[in-house]
């Protein structure tokens, strides 16, 4: 028990410490600690965004608790669940806490430093980059049910999905004021989609 | 006038606990949902407008750093805020008060979840949902999209971590270093040339890098 908890602070302080840019670039390290511990499967980890998408707080915040609630009770039961969450949220906010606690003693010096700006550069891209092959493969998985790319061949072809995922992509990017609204009412109205259609079958 | 304004800031940061500072910012965590650019509002109005704890500038400050360091922006932010106000302790009070809420309402839905999880209804509707997050994922690279590839460099690197993270399933912490690297190399060496070589002062160079950002915009 002991060692998993050590693993949990392990792992999710180093998605705290690599994932730069908000909530979404938790995503990649989150699909890489499902692949190498086994703690959730690619279908989980999407409830789990969903979840963290439509409940109050930050999203890379829940997913930690989330993931933390869901590896504690794998390996016991709601008491290691919880005691899981709160290790894993700490150890996602213990690298950054450090580091705005240094950087904040020199901010004028750190905003103007050609390297960190040179650095933030490169960063910035890789960031949007690791994002968009998380999303590539959660599509995969989520809409062609598929566990990589190279499995393309068997990808399960489910017109409804087609249909649901352009419309939420022209309604959410096109159509003005709807495009404001809030992620949660989208999650909201697929989740009725999916009840009316039975999209899990 | 201004120092009567000052000194009434003053006082009220003394006035500042602990315990009020974390439920400031317990009470941001509660109302943010979605988190990111969705919370700048709600800070704007607890910390600036209600509680004068920072001015606006300095919170647009904390948050643009908060975005391009490690971890979540809102802890980032609270971190930066409650450090200013309380020192570090602070920092460390703010940054709870921020999760706590999560904490407690992620522990039960994840909790309550697995009742149902095998209700037919339920399973159609996170196949529903699921697709909808697939088109979140993208909406927010769209976003990112503007400020992270500006040129063919970033362009090109864009394209070799994607194709390295789909089909050689490369580690994301090695992409991240190495595009950090990858940025000092090809950028920084640029500028500390300039400065070098060039007629240019250190604070010209600086501001070069500022006006070619804004001249990207201009060219789009």
């Amino acid at each position: 028990m002991i060692s998993l908890f050590l693993r949990l602070y392990y792992e999710f302080f180093k998605v705290g410490l690599f994932a730069i840019g908000g909530g979404m670039a938790t995503v990649p390290f989150l699909q890489e600690m499902g692949k190498s511990t086994g703690w959730f499967s690619p279908g989980e980890l999407a409830d789990m965004i969903a979840v963290s998408e439509s409940t109050p707080g930050p999203i890379g915040i829940n997913m930690a608790t989330y993931v933390g609630y869901v590896s504690g009770v794998r390996h016991g039961g709601a008491i290691e669940g919880i005691l899981g969450s709160v290790i894993a949220t700490v150890a996602i906010v213990t690298a950054p806490i450090i580091i705005i606690l240094i950087i904040a003693k020199f901010l004028e010096k750190f905003r103007e430093n050609i390297y960190v700006n040179a650095a933030l550069y490169g960063l910035r891209t890789a960031s949007v980059a690791l994002i968009a092959a998380a999303g590539i493969s959660i599509v995969l998985f989520s809409i062609f049910q598929v566990e990589n790319v190279y499995d393309i061949g068997k990808a399960v072809i489910d017109y409804r999905c087609f249909i649901l995922a352009a419309a939420i992509l022209v309604v959410t990017r096109w159509v003005p004021k709807v495009k404001e609204w809030h992620p949660i009412i989208f999650i909201a109205i697929s989740a009725a989609i999916g009840i009316i259609f039975h999209m899990s079958v | 006038m201004k120092e009567k304004q000052e000194k009434n800031s003053q006082l009220e940061k003394e006035d500042v606990t602990l315990f009020g500072l974390f439920l400031a910012f317990a009470k941001v965590g509660v109302m943010t949902f979605g988190g990111g650019y969705a919370m700048l509002p709600i800070m704007q109005r607890e910390l600036v407008d209600k509680r004068g704890w920072v001015k606006d500038a300095e919170l647009m400050d904390y948050f643009a750093i908060g975005q391009c360091t490690p971890g979540v922006i809102a802890v980032n932010t609270a971190t930066f805020t409650g450090r200013k106000l309380k020192g570090v302790i602070g920092g460390l009070v703010a940054s709870m008060g921020v999760v706590f809420p999560s904490l407690i309402i992620i522990s039960i839905i994840a909790a309550l979840i697995k009742n149902f999880a095998h209700i037919q209804a339920v399973q159609d509707a996170l196949a529903g949902i699921r697709v909808c997050v697939c088109i979140l994922i993208f909406n927010a690279v769209f976003k990112m999209w503007k400020n992270a590839v500006v040129d063919w460099i970033t362009l090109i690197m864009f394209i070799l971590i994607l194709i390295a993270s789909l089909f050689f399933d490369a580690s994301p912490i090695l992409m991240v270093v190495l595009a950090a690297i990858a940025g000092i190399i090809v950028k920084g060496r640029n500028d500390a040339d300039k400065i070098k070589y060039g007629s240019d002062t250190k604070e010209q160079v600086v501001d070069d890098i500022a006006v070619t950002s804004d001249s990207r915009e201009v060219k789009k």
